[in-house]
């Protein structure tokens, strides 16, 4: 294996200082590893942490203890070779979606003649040529994250880091945007970090599924290939033997974690 | 209902209120007159002591001087506002240094400063304006330190993965947020700015609507009070509805313009 390693965690620890002067320990010597062109997913029950370690890989947060390493450079700051594509309705809200996708050339000092035509070819390449004029407000929650892929990809991140992007969006919804994702990636196929609740989908869009126990200081306690064959059809791919075998496979060792997660919240609010 | 239906019952209203008046102030009701002239004059007057008013001229001078008191305080005052609400809300130590003091003085009313403001400005228009920026400032400053305050964690942390430099941050996330919110309150502040011009000018001027009601009022003349009052009036409202035209420009991105902040 000769390709370069995009992103590297290494026994990375990342810690809260709470209110009350205690320390809550988020995630515990997580070791991870995303190669050049390879589409991660990580999966785990709520709480677990996921997000946060995605925030660790984008330079957002800063870990307790071990490295982060970027094309095989520690990170300092923030990490400026991934694109970041939140959860929540992260669009400037009074920019046009033409100029919420175009800012991201702007800001890097292309001028808006030029940074304006090339946010409009890319709006159509999302599938919204026509609503380039429409406020973040006028456009459907779907609607919304695919100007967000957009606002991202015009950049040419090297590295996608994706925190449950899909998550606010309805079941068809998804499915429809994992395709498009899946479709865009494959014409550059960067190194992808996604992160998900649901299995179906890191199994339909991932090159590898990486399992975290339940929180708190949780753990990477597993990695699996998904070796279905590319291009995919997110719709057709379920429908694949392999994709049930794998399937139940991981989940049987998800659904300890989920369990745990779940008793463990009630728990908590119990304690509370 | 139809914009028409209901402009013709707010019509109505005004017709119904106006004839009642009218009735109560000449109309002899068990041999009492329930709204006697002296204390309520009648509309026939007031309408005529408003045409007389517009038919000789004098009442647009008056208008220009309390418009301009207006405009001019609502422009320092906002301006203030922006700039200092940036400030402190950006500098959180400022802002608590600050902060007992920004208390006091938005607690004060605003009315015991107009005779200060009349010793250091004069009777001229700057006295009302230096009133008017003390109200205006502060709804200005409050929305806008708010506004720069809770802009949105995850629109922060986009701009910041998108590559935004502080100074872009300012431009792209910052300032836009806090424009909106004191765009938000736009119909607030220039209402103040109007009072405060009105009541600097009732306090001591030569000049302006608030010196109009001040004169008739300083003669018993009731008739020319009222026609005083409606002329504001109508003068507030011509303004709330130009600064409702500003706003639905300004805020168009917004979900919905709840203007009134």
């Amino acid at each position: 294996m000769t390709t370069p390693t995009a992103v590297a965690l290494e026994d990375a620890k990342v810690a809260f200082r709470l209110g009350d002067g205690r320390v809550y320990t988020a995630v515990e010597k997580a070791h991870l590893t995303v190669a050049q062109g390879e589409f991660v997913a990580i999966v785990g029950p709520t709480g677990c942490g996921k997000s946060t370690l995605l925030n660790v890989a984008a330079g957002l947060l800063k870990p307790a203890a071990g490295s982060v390493r970027i094309f095989d450079r520690p990170l300092a700051g923030l990490n400026r070779e991934a694109g970041y594509l939140f959860q929540a309705d992260a669009l400037f809200p009074w920019k046009t979606a033409l100029d919420n996708v175009a800012i991201g050339l702007e800001i890097r000092g292309t001028p808006r003649a030029e940074a304006l035509p090339q946010a409009q070819k890319w709006l159509t390449s999302v599938g919204l040529g026509a609503f380039a004029g429409r406020y973040p407000h006028m456009l459907s929650g779907g609607q919304r994250k695919r100007v967000a892929l957009a606002q991202v990809l015009i950049r040419d991140p090297k590295i996608l880091l994706m925190d449950e992007p899909f998550g606010p969006l309805d079941a068809q919804t998804r499915q429809v945007m994992g395709n498009l994702l899946l479709d865009l990636w494959n014409t550059d196929r960067k190194a992808v970090l996604f992160v998900t609740h649901d299995l179906e989908e890191a199994i339909a869009l991932a090159d590898r599924v990486v399992i975290m126990s339940a929180g708190p200081s949780s753990r990477i306690i597993g990695d699996w290939r998904v070796t279905l064959p590319r291009p995919r059809d997110i719709f057709e791919v379920r429908l694949d033997k392999e994709f049930h075998a794998l399937h139940r496979e991981i989940w049987s060792v998800l659904k300890d974690e989920v369990m745990k997660g779940y008793a463990q919240s009630t728990h908590a609010a119990e304690a509370v | 209902m139809s914009r028409v239906s209901l402009l013709a019952l707010q019509v109505l209203v005004a017709i119904v209120c106006i004839v009642l008046w009218q009735l109560l102030s000449t109309v002899p009701v068990f041999g009492k007159i329930l709204l006697p002239p002296f204390f309520f004059s009648n509309p026939v007057d007031v309408f005529e002591q408003i045409v007389k008013w517009f038919v000789s001229g004098v009442i647009w001078k008056h208008l220009w001087i309390t418009l301009v008191e207006s405009i001019l305080a609502f422009v320092i005052g906002s301006l203030g506002g922006v700039l200092i609400g940036f400030w402190f809300a950006r500098q959180p130590l400022v802002a608590a240094v600050f902060d007992p003091y920004v208390k006091m003085v938005n607690a004060l009313p605003r009315v015991v400063l107009a005779p200060i403001f009349a010793l250091w400005l004069g009777l001229g228009i700057w006295s009302k304006v230096a009133l008017g920026v003390t109200l205006v400032f502060f709804i200005v400053f409050f929305n806008v330190y708010q506004g720069v305050k809770e802009v949105s964690r995850t629109v922060l942390d986009n701009g910041r993965m998108l590559g935004m430099s502080e100074g872009q941050l300012m431009r792209h996330v910052y300032w836009p947020s806090a424009l909106s919110w004191m765009f938000s309150s736009l119909h607030t502040s220039v209402g103040f700015a109007v009072v405060g011009a009105v009541v600097g000018e009732y306090l001591g001027s030569a000049a302006g609507l608030g010196y109009l009601i001040q004169q008739a009022e300083g003669v018993f003349d009731v008739a020319g009070v009222f026609a005083g009052m409606f002329v504001l009036s109508a003068f507030v409202i011509l303004i709330d509805f130009g600064v409702t035209l500003v706003e639905r420009r300004l805020l168009v991105w917004r979900p919905t313009v709840d203007g009134r902040g």
